[in-house]
């Protein structure tokens, strides 16, 4: 299954696939309406920084996601192998933000739910934006 | 400074109702033109550190930004103009000998521009390049006077070593340490996919890029950096670099900063010296000195590979060039004045050397008056932008060409001139890992490869459009070009008619 994978080697921390991430699901025309009038949709994917090193990090898939083993309302579930957050369901409890070993499910003060990765299945971009937006390649969807 | 005599050259606009803050612009400028005021809630831009390098611009995923020029202006006049008032104040504060970076940006005529290419109509038909064999293939080397067989059929002339191009362009030289790391991978893995070559420069070759061997012209300049056994061998040539187009008649000074271990591993030099060419080859002081250098490369190669000198175009630039065909050299190698570079004096870049092809023409003419043109192979370079510039400079008489600012755009260089501050956004001109990281080699290698074979089928389009099937047929053809707008003794030095003739 093609996942997205983060080559650190070509990250250069310009956060830019954050934000391709948070307009393209933020339900919004474009990127400026997405962030218009002090509007801040929230990212799946996000940019670990430090002196020498940045990666950005987003949801593994894993194949025995602990994430959806922790969900007590049922809302995550894995299709096709993308692990996926059903947000009418969510209530918010981070049960799974306390189960995923890699930090990757994200909250905001904005919003009660949960926000993950969901490989951009659920917009209608095709391949993950984050993939499409990085400029320097750093950010790969491939089977691995 | 209570008085500011430098006004910014640049003016960043940003349209507010685009901008999101998302920042990508501050990340991005090493020049820190951009910063967030988290109190104001505002992107702001000092202009005044912007060289116009158009990184943000590229960046920014709404497109709110545009640099332009600073409307400001000094009261007009033809004679001192702004940038030679500036230029002026410059040196009166710091005392210094002006710096700058890539090829000489003045209004000189480019002959390139004012040379036209035939096509065959009626009576010698085109060659439709997509239906029919086409041969962009050329040999860099010494071509016999004869061909001799032996008894049996065989060929019994000897053939000396020559480079095998699959379409007549090359890649400058540019050495590890005036470019990166990732764009000298992106050259060197461009060039072995291409069967072309590209030039290490006067660095020496960095020990990763050995594999990329075959496709290597290894640079021995007067700095002699990095240069042993094992350098020469690997090359697939050697290039003896005399001059560069950019700063003809002095030497290169890296600055001690860009020396760091890698860099001081493959020149040969201690971390954090500066690595000073001197401007002069201390043994070279005649044709015959310069004779000595290419057999003891030779005899250090065991003369398996052909040997390139590589001078400025100066003004007696058919003299030396045949006295370089006599010294045993298979290439020479022309670089004309708006050849590029990493740093050099402002005023040397700016009226020192003599347009390539005026150059090119009269090196061309001058070996084969001499019955020597067999000799030597002539390689040009200083600004071929274009694969017509490629074609005009292969009817003037080149073999091929060598292209260094072009392939540093399709890297992404946007020509802000600013390579002397090592602080190269788009990862070329800089040492800086946080910078260099900004080129993926693999991104890199592949708009070069691109690039090359665009120019290829461009080349192929309009030697067909001659009928000319093959680009040894149009070497030296110079009936292929018709000048415009240029005088008579201009067409005289050319060799080439005016258009209309």
């Amino acid at each position: 299954m093609k996942k997205v994978y983060v080559n650190e080697e070509w990250c250069l921390a310009c956060h830019l696939c954050e934000y391709y991430c948070a307009a393209a699901n933020s339900g919004a025309e474009n990127m400026i309406k997405a962030f218009a009038n002090g509007k801040k949709p929230i990212s799946a994917i996000q940019v670990e920084e430090s002196d020498s090193i940045n990666f950005a990090v987003q949801c593994r898939h894993c194949p025995v996601p602990l994430c959806v083993k922790s969900c007590i309302t049922g809302a995550l579930s894995v299709k096709d192998g993308v692990v996926s957050c059903d947000e009418s369901r969510c209530v918010g409890c981070y049960t799974c933000v306390l189960a995923c070993p890699y930090g990757c499910i994200v909250t905001s003060e904005q919003s009660k739910v949960i926000r993950k990765c969901d490989l951009c299945t659920k917009n209608n971009n095709g391949d993950p934006v984050c993939v499409k937006g990085c400029p320097n390649r750093a950010i790969v969807f491939e089977e691995r | 400074m209570a008085l500011n005599y430098f006004q910014p050259l640049f003016d960043v606009i940003r349209d507010k109702d685009r901008c999101i803050k998302c920042r990508a612009c501050e990340r991005q400028c090493a020049n820190e033109v951009h910063h967030y005021d988290a109190e104001l809630d505002k992107m702001i831009s000092n202009s005044q550190t912007c060289v116009d390098c158009q990184r943000c611009v590229c960046i920014c995923p709404t497109s709110a930004l545009k640099i332009t020029d600073n409307p400001n202006k000094f009261r007009n006049n033809s004679n001192w103009s702004q940038r030679v008032m500036t230029e002026v104040y410059k040196q009166a504060e710091t005392g210094g000998v002006l710096l700058c970076a890539m090829g000489n940006p003045k209004e000189y005529p480019v002959y390139w521009d004012k040379i036209l290419l035939n096509a065959s109509q009626v009576t010698n038909p085109p060659i439709d390049p997509l239906r029919e064999p086409m041969e962009t293939r050329v040999f860099l080397g010494k071509k016999p006077r004869s061909v001799t067989f032996k008894e049996d059929g065989s060929i019994d002339t000897k053939i000396t070593p020559t480079l095998e191009l699959s379409t007549p362009i090359m890649f400058s030289a540019m050495s590890y340490g005036s470019i990166s790391r990732n764009a000298h991978e992106s050259l060197a893995r461009a060039a072995a996919e291409l069967g072309i070559y590209y030039n290490t420069g006067e660095g020496g070759l960095h020990k990763d890029f050995y594999k990329y061997g075959p496709n290597t012209i290894v640079q021995v300049a007067s700095g002699r950096f990095g240069v042993f056994k094992d350098y020469l061998e690997t090359g697939a040539a050697i290039e003896i670099k005399m001059g560069q187009g950019a700063k003809p008649g002095i030497g290169g000074h890296l600055p001690g900063a860009k020396i760091l271990e890698d860099v001081s591993k493959t020149r040969m030099i201690p971390m954090g010296t500066d690595a000073i060419s001197p401007a002069p080859h201390h043994d070279i002081y005649s044709i015959e000195d310069l004779r000595q250098l290419v057999f003891s490369l030779k005899e250090a190669t065991e003369y398996k590979k052909p040997i390139i000198v590589k001078i400025a175009a100066v003004h007696n630039v058919a003299a030396i060039a045949s006295g370089i065909a006599r010294s045993g050299a298979d290439i020479i190698a022309i670089d004309g004045y708006r050849g590029g570079t990493g740093a050099a004096p402002t005023r040397i870049r700016d009226n020192v050397g003599i347009p390539i092809e005026l150059a090119l023409a009269s090196v061309d003419q001058r070996l084969r008056d001499e019955g020597i043109r067999n000799e030597v192979s002539v390689v040009v370079a200083g600004s071929v932008r274009s694969s017509s510039d490629v074609v005009k400079a292969i009817a003037l008489g080149a073999d091929a060409c060598y292209i260094g600012t072009a392939a540093l755009l399709a890297l992404g260089c946007h020509l802000c001139r600013s390579c002397q501050t090592g602080k190269c956004n788009w990862g070329i001109a800089t040492q800086r890992p946080d910078l260099v990281k900004r080129l993926n080699p693999n991104i890199g290698y592949h708009r070069l490869v691109n690039l090359v074979h665009a120019w290829d089928h461009e080349i192929k389009e309009m030697i067909g459009g001659m009928g000319i099937n093959s680009i040894e047929a149009l070497r030296g053809n110079r009936l292929m070009l018709r000048g415009i707008g240029l005088n008579e003794k201009e067409l005289e030095i050319l060799g080439i008619r005016h258009a209309g003739q």
